[in-house]
């Protein structure tokens, strides 16, 4: 009687777990690299978290020999979308490469969409036509294009030296599925979906990525509607019918484009409340008072523990009255961030350190200097 | 399954599906086990979840959430951490975490004993709830984070503070925030902003600080802590301001 089939049978029975999403960061803070086992046996050991119904990864570090080059990591519905994307990304880009993304025959994974990936660079004339934007503004555009305007096609992630892989199914299936055994990172990030507000389908699995940013998340964003309208403003349009798509583009637009440092970013998501303003210091209260006016739209109300995932590691970050669970850990150069506590110790039993998150405080973990990437 | 003498089973969870672990645990106490002992526990959720036998259930290991929910009998004890909703909705018997705790401690427990060594997270107590001769009592030898005691109707919540560094707040914001029965006692000053407004400050009378130090000696001699002398003074102690702090509001 092994557990699997033992679980098999409740669920023949029809007994059902109570769930709630699952997120993982795993990585190693001195840039070593290691195969995406650990984030799926992470990620796997909250498999009651999940419903089946999305999972997905974040690597980076996968793409050492093109690490020059924008990976595109695309999903399409059929072949003309594929092709109609293609001449659109020609116009404004040379593939280098491209290739169908490796995957295995796995029982368990329902009907797949196409998966694409192509590493390019930006033609010289895109450059030119575009001369206020710099290169990552450019393939912001490229993306939002394609997951606006060419029907059955989105774009999973448009990083440097890193990709999403995901789809419908629980997590430690998906990995399998990508063969991410294979393939060696030095920061994953991982998903175990449990869809409460839109439907399960391959693109609205976790994480979402826009150039290197990748945002795992756990729970809902109830200013969905505020934070798409401020985001339309900056040439950022919603396409992928989940809230958490907001998450990753809110990051792009506070930290790339406005160079933010982290903790104005992160008070402006998860705002301190106006009580705990009024408690500041005058110098502290002015700029919380600040940020809360003029990056009002970036506040993300409603429950939430998210992972962002970068090229200089990750961010973890809490609702501010802490709705969802995080935990963290450290041990030698590895760092963690969990929903559960069992997350960790399954792969790594007894870890230096563990503690809790604080609501709105972000947690960083930080590639050193000097290591790969 | 093992015997390891005659009236104790131990069960590996190694790799054992939540469900499957339950059953078997269950299976044992159903031959009137007294002692049931689980290792390399690592994330199962339910352990205990609502027995009612009188046995003692030792876990090594992290268990998962929800830890002794609904339980009404068993005397649990974790060498290990313990995740979010330990004791959730416990009726009788007792939670010895030997580590540190998640969310939502005792979230509506309604009777027994909790006792955590280090320190929980947010949502401590949350609405536990006292009945007759029901009243749960909720120890956490460290700190809490906010919300403790929130919408608490009964019962007692416990703060000892215990090795906390200087600048980590002996409890958070929100606390006993829309209380209307029970006391929270915690060894330590808080400032008034961190109260919620139903709940005040009042002494603590003779017969309440002798239960209180009865409590301390049981804590200490649960997790083998030699020494615990506290004064009187160093304790707050807060009581709801009213039994229904809501009730105006339903008043046309």
């Amino acid at each position: 009687m092994t557990p699997e089939t033992t679980k098999a049978a409740y669920v023949r029975r029809g007994e059902k777990d109570m769930s709630g999403c699952a997120i993982v960061g795993v990585m190693s803070e001195a840039g070593r690299r290691f195969p995406g086992d650990i984030a799926i046996r992470a990620i796997g050991a909250m498999h009651e978290r999940s419903n089946g119904l999305g999972g997905g990864f974040a690597a980076y570090g996968i793409y050492p020999d093109r690490s020059d080059q924008y990976a595109f990591h695309i999903m399409f519905d059929h072949p003309g979308a594929e092709e109609a994307t293609r001449a659109y990304v020609e116009r404004h880009c040379v593939i280098v490469q491209d290739e169908a993304i490796p995957t295995r025959a796995l029982e368990v994974i329902g009907p797949r969409p196409i998966l694409q990936r192509y590493f390019i660079d930006l033609r010289p004339k895109a450059r030119e036509r575009y001369y206020g934007l710099t290169e990552e503004d450019i393939v912001v555009r490229i993306v939002m294009h394609i997951n606006c305007e060419i029907e059955g096609a989105f774009v999973l992630s448009s990083g440097k030296n890193m990709g999403v892989f995901k789809g419908v199914g629980y997590p430690e299936d998906i990995g399998r599925f990508f063969r991410l055994d294979e393939y060696e990172a030095y920061s994953w990030l991982a998903h175990g979906r449990f869809p409460t507000n839109t439907t399960g389908w391959w693109g609205g699995a976790h994480p979402f990525g826009l150039l290197d940013w990748a945002v795992v998340h756990n729970g809902e964003v109830s200013s969905y509607g505020i934070n798409r309208r401020y985001l339309e403003n900056y040439g950022y349009h919603c396409a992928l019918h989940t809230d958490t798509e907001v998450i990753a583009y809110l990051f792009d637009l506070l930290m790339r484009q406005q160079s933010l440092p982290l903790e104005i970013a992160a008070m402006a998501m998860a705002a301190p409340f106006w009580s705990r303003i009024e408690r500041m210091g005058e110098e502290a209260r002015e700029l919380a008072r600040t940020v809360r006016i003029v990056c009002g739209g970036a506040l993300l109300n409603g429950p939430f523990s998210i992972v962002v995932g970068h090229r200089g590691g990750m961010i973890g970050l809490n609702d501010r009255t802490k709705l969802r669970p995080m935990v963290v850990a450290r041990h030698d150069d590895l760092f963690f961030i969990a929903s559960e506590e069992a997350a960790v110790r399954t792969v790594c039993p007894t870890p230096d350190h563990v503690w809790h998150a604080e609501g709105g405080v972000p947690i960083v973990g930080a590639l050193k200097e000097q290591a790969v990437a | 399954m093992s015997v390891r003498e005659s009236n104790t089973v131990e069960i590996d969870a190694r790799g054992l599906d939540h469900r499957v672990l339950n059953e078997r645990v269950r299976a044992a106490l159903e031959k009137d086990v007294p002692e049931i002992v689980l290792r390399n526990v690592c994330g199962q959720r339910y352990i205990g979840a609502g027995l009612t036998n009188d046995a003692a259930i030792t876990i090594h290991g992290v268990p998962g959430n929800d830890l002794a929910c609904f339980m009404t009998g068993p005397r649990v004890s974790v060498h290990g951490n313990a995740q979010d909703g330990a004791g959730n909705t416990m009726s009788a018997g007792s939670i010895a975490v030997h580590g540190h705790a998640g969310d939502v401690l005792a979230y509506s427990m309604r009777g027994g004993r909790v006792l955590v060594r280090d320190r929980a997270g947010y949502r401590a107590g949350i609405h536990m709830k006292a009945y007759g001769d029901l009243s749960p009592v909720v120890v956490v030898g460290g700190t809490v984070r906010d919300y403790a005691g929130e919408y608490m109707a009964g019962g007692t919540l416990v703060v000892l503070g215990i090795g906390r560094s200087r600048d980590e707040p002996l409890a958070g914001d929100f606390l006993g925030t829309g209380m209307h029965g029970g006391d929270i006692y915690l060894r330590g000053s808080v400032f008034d902003w961190q109260l919620g407004r139903e709940v005040g400050r009042v002494p603590i009378d003779d017969a309440a600080w002798e239960w209180l130090m009865a409590l301390n000696r049981e804590f200490a001699r649960v997790f083998g802590i030699a020494d615990l002398r506290f004064d009187r003074e160093e304790f707050t102690h807060l009581k709801p301001v009213s039994h229904r702090p809501y009730g105006r509001i339903y008043v046309h």
